[in-house]
């Protein structure tokens, strides 16, 4: 429970599914000084979880997660941009805090399934194996995140709000008189506390980007950049380059330290290899198989043929070439309403 | 999940159903204001000035010198905040002496008047049990010292300082002599000259009584800032229309308490003792914190290396077991506390606290169901705390 709307209803609807319910509440890690802009944990949504809780008259625990949250998540933040990645640290923390040791937590108190307010849904397939879906409501879709569960984990989840678009679910807030009715959405990372990521890195770790070449890409140096970490692909603001055409950041080269810009025409991208790959059946499928690919949180879905290749990876043919494919994010795979699976851009 | 089962009577206790009975005629027909002048008023006074002197007659004081309160903290907060200030008014002298194991109650009072009012602190350490030495008081003493407070037993790891030898060095100093006893008064015998203590914190929910009732023994000629104002009430150290009913209560609670504090005491003594042995015996890398004889009877303390003491309560609360601990947190942002540290614990041990106590309901099947459950669930929190 995060003292949000969806988490709240989540507990809720289990209750009245006939659940014994438990509410578990991380606290996260903040940067020193910033505690109580963290978007998930401050003092104030602690404080209407518990009351949530209070009401539903279920038991309430807050579980400390702020080391291994900096070990493992902020780390590997830190680590991707330093690897002149852009990195997606929910998926981090899905995998390793929430799907990882939060589970567990719960399995040793005793419970058989950990629920959250996350807007997906999940099947049993005809073969028994367990399948995880898209939200009903699309627009408020976020299986992309839970792309990192495995046949086992998926097994112990419980999506409750899935069912329900986002109106339904503040109406019923609403009709069960909970006070997280009208808060508002929880949106960005959580630890950045509603503040630029590159301030977040100026601050926090300024050794791991340093100033480079701007050059296009015949190798020719155009300017100057303030370290790779600060730039986004795609980006055409910023780049501080006189030039007739706008300029795009069309990747980045991490072994030169860098920036590597073009026109517009340049910026599509027809092939992708993914690495690090989690297909949700246990098993890659054997042979090439035409899916709809999701390249970032945000993004639309497009049509390409998935091809597994060696361990883990996937090679990813768009039908129509892509823009803004980034490094470090993930590429989710979508057979109609079913995720199949996904892993990180390489 | 099944029942609760109850371990935790340092943080407080149910109720006596004796307790209520007294209180409720107050809330209802005798409703009066005490310093009204009509025959309602006259009948809450006098339930009040009853309960004054049944309350005297446990600390073996004047009915004059005990003054009720809000709670616990307030006495705390009056004794400190009000002996200081009235002290160095009248001499000038602006130290404090007290120690980092004391309860919030009394550490926080300090550290502010110490931030914010000019006042200094002196903190004494604690041996390896979490107690105080008469000579480490001794020691500290100089002439500006204002007063001295010391815990008479410790709510976290139930050490009992040796609170008349401090009062005798007080005494040969002149200083005032504070003790917040609130965890020691469901088990100790309060006699306010034995302690050789001229103020001592009080309140009625540790032993049975109700909640947001409290009491200041003042010993007469102690001079003492009324930390609020207004009509007088209390001697003029505690203005505010008195809480009858919870008077009532108090007076009651520990009336019951002081006629059995030896049957509830030969109660629990066994019951913890079988647990602190149990516990050392069959839970590897465990320790007692506190000190080992001098100790609360109802109380058992532990420290586990390498072990978030937070994760056990949330563990021990799913298996229906009611605990607390040394870093107990609701908020999931676990610190050592303050006493942890004081009495020199390592860091692997240092979050790992587990605090066991008993009370006059206990029984000795709950103890044997806790001591079955308890090694597994120290167990199954080492392993998620090695991730």
């Amino acid at each position: 429970m995060s003292g949000g709307v969806d988490s709240s209803v989540a507990a809720v609807l289990l209750k009245q599914q006939g659940y014994d319910v438990t509410g578990m509440m991380l606290r996260l890690w903040s940067e020193a000084g910033w505690e109580d802009s963290n978007r998930c944990c401050t003092p104030d949504s602690m404080a209407q979880a518990r009351r949530v809780a209070a009401i539903l008259d279920i038991p309430f625990y807050a579980v400390d997660v702020k080391e291994l949250f900096r070990s493992t998540v902020v780390q590997a933040f830190l680590d991707g941009y330093a690897q002149g990645l852009t990195p997606n640290p929910c998926l981090v923390c899905n995998r390793q805090i929430k799907w990882g040791y939060l589970l567990e937590h719960a399995r040793a108190l005793g419970a058989d399934y950990l629920a959250s307010g996350h807007y997906a849904r999940k099947r049993k397939a005809e073969d028994g194996r367990e399948e995880l879906l898209r939200a009903l409501d699309h627009a408020k879709d976020q299986s992309y995140v839970l792309h990192v569960l495995t046949q086992e984990r998926l097994g112990q989840a419980l999506f409750p709000v899935g069912e329900y678009s986002k109106p339904e679910i503040r109406e019923l807030a609403r009709t069960f008189n909970l006070p997280t009715a009208g808060r508002p959405e929880s949106q960005d990372l959580c630890f950045l506390a509603g503040q630029d990521y590159r301030d977040f890195i100026r601050r926090n770790a300024p050794q791991i980007t340093r100033p480079g070449p701007i050059r296009d890409r015949l190798g020719r140096i155009l300017g100057e950049h303030s370290g790779l970490a600060y730039y986004t692909i795609g980006q055409r603001k910023g780049l501080g380059i006189p030039s007739s055409v706008p300029l795009y950041v069309l990747s980045k080269d991490a072994a030169t330290n860098s920036l590597v810009v073009g026109v517009q025409a340049e910026l599509g991208q027809s092939v992708l290899k993914v690495h690090d790959v989690n297909w949700i059946a246990g098993a890659a499928p054997s042979e090439s198989i035409r899916l709809q690919v999701k390249t970032r949180y945000t993004a639309r879905e497009a049509w390409a043929i998935v091809s597994p290749l060696a361990a883990g990876q996937v090679e990813v043919h768009f039908e129509l070439p892509q823009r803004d494919l980034t490094p470090g994010q993930a590429a989710v795979f979508y057979a109609g309403e079913v995720v199949l699976g996904g892993g990180l851009i390489q | 999940m099944s029942d609760l089962n109850y371990f935790d009577y340092a943080a407080t206790t149910p109720v006596d159903a004796g307790v209520l009975e007294v209180m409720l005629p107050y809330f209802g027909e005798m409703f009066g204001n005490p310093s009204s002048l009509h025959r309602q008023g006259q009948r809450a006074e006098a339930a009040v000035e009853q309960a004054r002197e049944t309350v005297a007659a446990g600390l073996h004081c004047d009915p004059g010198e005990v003054v009720f309160t809000s709670c616990g903290t307030e006495s705390d907060n009056l004794a400190i905040r009000g002996a200081v200030v009235a002290r160095r008014a009248a001499t000038g002298a602006n130290r404090i002496i007290t120690s980092r194991a004391e309860h919030h109650a009394v550490s926080k009072t300090a550290e502010q008047l110490g931030k914010l009012y000019g006042f200094q602190v002196d903190w004494l350490e604690t041996d390896e049990y979490g107690l105080i030495t008469p000579q480490a008081v001794k020691q500290a003493i100089t002439r500006d010292t204002a007063l001295v407070s010391v815990m008479a037993a410790n709510n976290e790891i139930g050490t009992l300082n040796p609170l008349s030898e401090i009062g005798a060095v007080c005494r040969a100093h002149a200083l005032p002599f504070h003790s917040d006893a609130v965890q020691a008064a469901a088990y100790l015998p309060l006699d306010v000259n034995e302690l050789g203590v001229d103020l001592l914190s009080l309140g009625a929910h540790k032993f049975y009584g109700p909640k947001g009732i409290g009491v200041l023994y003042v010993r007469k000629g102690t001079s003492l800032l009324p930390a609020q104002t207004g009509g007088g009430q209390e001697g003029g150290l505690r203005a505010g229309t008195q809480n009858v009913p919870y008077i009532v209560g108090f007076a009651e609670a520990f009336r019951l308490t002081c006629e059995e504090r030896d049957r509830r005491a030969a109660h629990v003594r066994p019951l913890r003792d079988q647990i602190i042995g149990r516990v050392l015996e069959e839970i590897p890398d465990s320790r007692l914190t506190g000190h080992p004889e001098l100790r609360l009877p109802n109380h058992a303390s532990f420290a586990f290396k390498d072990m978030d003491g937070n994760l056990l309560l949330t563990l021990l609360d799913a298996a229906g077991f009611a605990c607390s601990s040394g870093s107990a947190c609701k908020t999931g942002n676990p610190e050592p506390s303050e006493v942890m540290a004081a009495i020199g614990l390592p860091p692997q041990w240092g979050l790992g606290s587990l605090r066991v106590t008993l009370g006059k309901d206990s029984t000795a099947a709950q103890v044997e169901a806790f001591l079955d459950v308890l090694p597994g669930l120290v167990q199954k929190a080492r392993a998620l705390n090695r991730r």
